[in-house]
């Protein structure tokens, strides 16, 4: 394979900075696909950097400095591809949160709130009510912040066991215990008898298989899935537990704080992202989607480190689900690593199509020489916790809004146009970003919009059959 | 009949459907800006006025049209600058994605959009109980809305690409013609619930709108009967 004794050169190099090893991507693909561009407005912004050169991929040798520009065009390049390979998740996420509410009617019960939102929001006065609400999303977010914190100072004095231990419990609480819960919400809708024996063995092996999945190696796509699943029974309880003006107003807060904490040099994301990189690690196991796979293909003699690296590289990819105990951990941590993309954007790829053999993995961050065994591979990774928010977004927005499926269309479409912003920005600023800001944003200015603007409009339309 | 278009010709390539998705945003907002309008005329005025309601729904329709002309005009612009970034990075020199097709993409990405709009409230109320029209209305609700809606994404589409087209090639008239269009097309459904007026026009609107992207985009009579012909 050309392509990947092309990516030698590069590697040895060594210099490339964290944040992208390369954007080789190891590509298998024909150079139609290769010629896929990024998205239109990215382009636009990147005009100056892309005057370099547009070598063709096969041009092995290259000078240093092209090597790095060629870099950027060719991150640029496969991030049209790389949208896409997001946005399907994402939307299957919404697409599940969405049917699961409008055909269960169990999440769109009230049946009380959780602890960490004690404030009712029943109450005689508008005002009360909002008071109530601005307290429990004050809780909710204090929570996180603490949540996260802490996460943070156990990573840094390297208390690895307890943050995997924490990761392995939330996991096995959200794969048993909700899927369970949502299992039988399921039947009782549809009106499936079944009994417990059955129910038992099929939520078993559901549990089991997406433990190993997601902690350990399994294909790529029942990953995937297994993420998406859980991302969406998350945000199912979300939407079911917090009251209408909390949800919003947490939705908006929380945009706010990854914000911050992603991009303020004392915020504690960013802390946790640098410690990594100091380190040479891989961020985390746990609460990360990612669009590709590492395989595991050592080349030639790798020094053991680099072996070693890559083994746990391997591991790391797979990506546990959201841990929540409850729900502190899964915003604490969610919110988080919604900006570990970047980080990481440089270890991993391989389209999906290709063979196995074709590819190979190498660390996220080059350990100098010897990285160049593993040509490297590239994707995108997301943080679980932006698939939650968006699908509780989506999810809210279907159940709760008057215009019903107008809103939520509008809001899916709103958030799909904040993910690829967001990616946009990712290229040019090719550093960790948090993904939640921009679509929450959007999301939350098109459901206000559309459900009291739009909407009347519409109906009337509607009614006398008008066509615009 | 959209839905097909859009897997078939859209969902190979992630850049289209960017630029799908885009479309639409843009409808939507342009969706979004002309409510406003609306709203605030009809909150303006007075609400047991029936005639005004009325008059104001119209005057919301025509300036909703006018918008959307707009959009698709901001639209068109923004996709001549990715153009040239596009062209620029990539490694032969030309685009891989021609204005022509980002045209289509643009118009159905818009069709899908109005169209969705359009119909998804009806077709979920579909699945209730099967009374349409008891009330005296008009039984053909359904089937109408749905024929009126596919003819609407399908005029998008090919107005997205005359559109285009006109702008590339600095042809007023060509614009013009495509809002005149619009309006027609728009202004015709006032007519509703009589159903011949919106519906005729429109499917002529249509099949003119479709010959006319047709030649522009390089077809030919000569082209259409090699291809109906399965002929290499």
């Amino acid at each position: 394979m050309t392509e990947l004794s092309a990516h030698l050169p590069q590697f040895q190099h060594g210099q490339l900075t964290e944040n992208f090893p390369d954007n080789h991507l190891s590509n298998t693909n024909d150079n139609s696909e290769r010629r896929r561009h990024d998205n239109s407005e990215r382009r636009r912004n990147d005009n100056p950097e892309s005057e370099t050169n547009g070598q063709p991929q096969n041009n092995i040798q290259q000078v240093v400095e092209q090597d790095e520009e060629e870099d950027e065009e060719l991150t640029l390049k496969y991030g049209a591809k790389h949208v896409i390979m997001l946005f399907v998740p994402v939307t299957l996420c919404m697409v599940v949160v969405v049917a699961t509410i409008k055909s269960v009617s169990f999440y769109t019960r009230k049946d009380g709130q959780l602890i960490y939102t004690p404030f009712t929001e029943e109450t005689e006065t508008v005002g009360q009510r909002a008071l109530n609400s601005i307290l429990n999303a004050a809780i909710m977010i204090s929570v996180i912040i603490v949540m996260t914190i802490l996460l943070v100072v156990l990573y840094k004095y390297r208390c690895y066991k307890v943050i995997h231990g924490w990761l392995i419990i939330s996991s096995l609480l959200l794969l048993f215990f909700f899927s369970f819960i949502y299992l039988g919400e399921v039947f009782k809708t549809y009106n499936v008898a079944m009994d417990y024996i059955t129910v038992a063995l099929m939520i078993w092996n559901f549990g089991v298989v997406g433990m190993i999945c997601i902690h350990w190696k399994g294909p790529l796509r029942l990953q995937q899935a297994y993420l998406i699943m859980i991302s969406a029974l998350m945000a199912l309880v979300f939407i079911k537990y917090l009251p209408e003006w909390t949800a919003w107003l947490i939705l908006a807060v929380i945009s706010v704080y990854d914000l911050v904490a992603v991009l303020c040099p004392k915020g504690p994301l960013r802390m946790l992202v640098e410690t990594a990189q100091e380190r040479n690690e891989t961020l985390f196991p746990a609460l990360i989607y990612s669009s590709t796979m590492v395989w595991l293909v050592n080349m030639a003699e790798g020094d053991p480190e680099a072996q070693r690296k890559a083994s746990k590289n391997s591991t790391y990819d797979k990506q546990a689900p959201a841990n929540q105990t409850r729900n502190e951990d899964a915003e604490a941590d969610d919110g988080g690593f919604s900006q570990e993309w970047q980080q990481q954007r440089d270890n991993r790829i391989g389209p999906i199509e290709s063979t196995p053999e074709s590819r190979a993995a190498v660390q996220a961050l080059p350990s100098n020489s010897q990285t160049s065994e593993d040509p490297e591979e590239r994707g995108v990774k997301l943080g679980l916790g932006d698939f939650i928010f968006y699908s509780v977004l989506v999810g809210k927005a279907s159940a709760t809004a008057s215009g019903d499926w107008n809103t939520t269309l509008a809001c899916f479409v709103a958030i799909l146009i904040g993910l690829c912003l967001t990616l946009l920005l990712l290229a040019i600023f090719k550093k960790a970003l948090p993904a939640l800001p921009i679509s929450i944003t959007f999301g939350l200015v098109f459901y206000f919009a559309t459900d009291n603007l739009v909407q009347p409009f519409m109906d009337q339309l509607a009614f006398h059959q008008f066509y615009i | 009949p959209a839905l097909g278009l859009f897997l078939f010709t859209i969902a190979r390539d992630p850049l289209r459907i960017i630029i799908l998705i885009a479309g639409a945003f843009f409808w939507l907002v342009s969706l979004l800006l002309s409510s406003l309008i609306w709203f605030i005329a009809v909150k303006a005025s007075d609400p047991r006025d029936e005639p005004l309601q009325k008059g104001l729904l119209i005057f919301g329709v025509m300036f909703s049209v006018l918008l959307q002309e707009a959009f698709r005009f901001l639209y068109y612009k923004l996709l001549r600058k990715a153009i040239e970034g596009l062209v620029a990075l990539s490694e032969d020199g030309c685009s891989p994605i021609s204005i022509q097709q980002m045209a289509y993409v643009a118009g159905v990405g818009f069709g899908l959009m109005s169209g969705a709009f359009s119909m998804i409230n009806l077709l979920a109320d579909a699945l209730g109980p099967g009374t349409v029209g008891i009330h005296g209305d008009s039984q053909l609700y359904f089937l109408t809305s749905a024929f009126m809606t596919m003819v609407l994404i399908f005029l998008h589409t090919f107005w997205g690409i005359l559109f285009f087209h006109g702008c590339e090639h600095r042809r007023w008239w060509e614009i013009t013609a495509v809002v005149v269009m619009h309006l027609t097309v728009s202004g015709s459904t006032f007519c509703n619930p009589l159903y011949v007026p919106p519906l005729v026009p429109s499917y002529l609107l249509m099949a003119i709108a479709a010959t006319w992207a047709y030649l522009l985009s390089g077809g030919s009579a000569q082209n259409l009967r090699r291809f109906l012909l399965c002929k290499s």
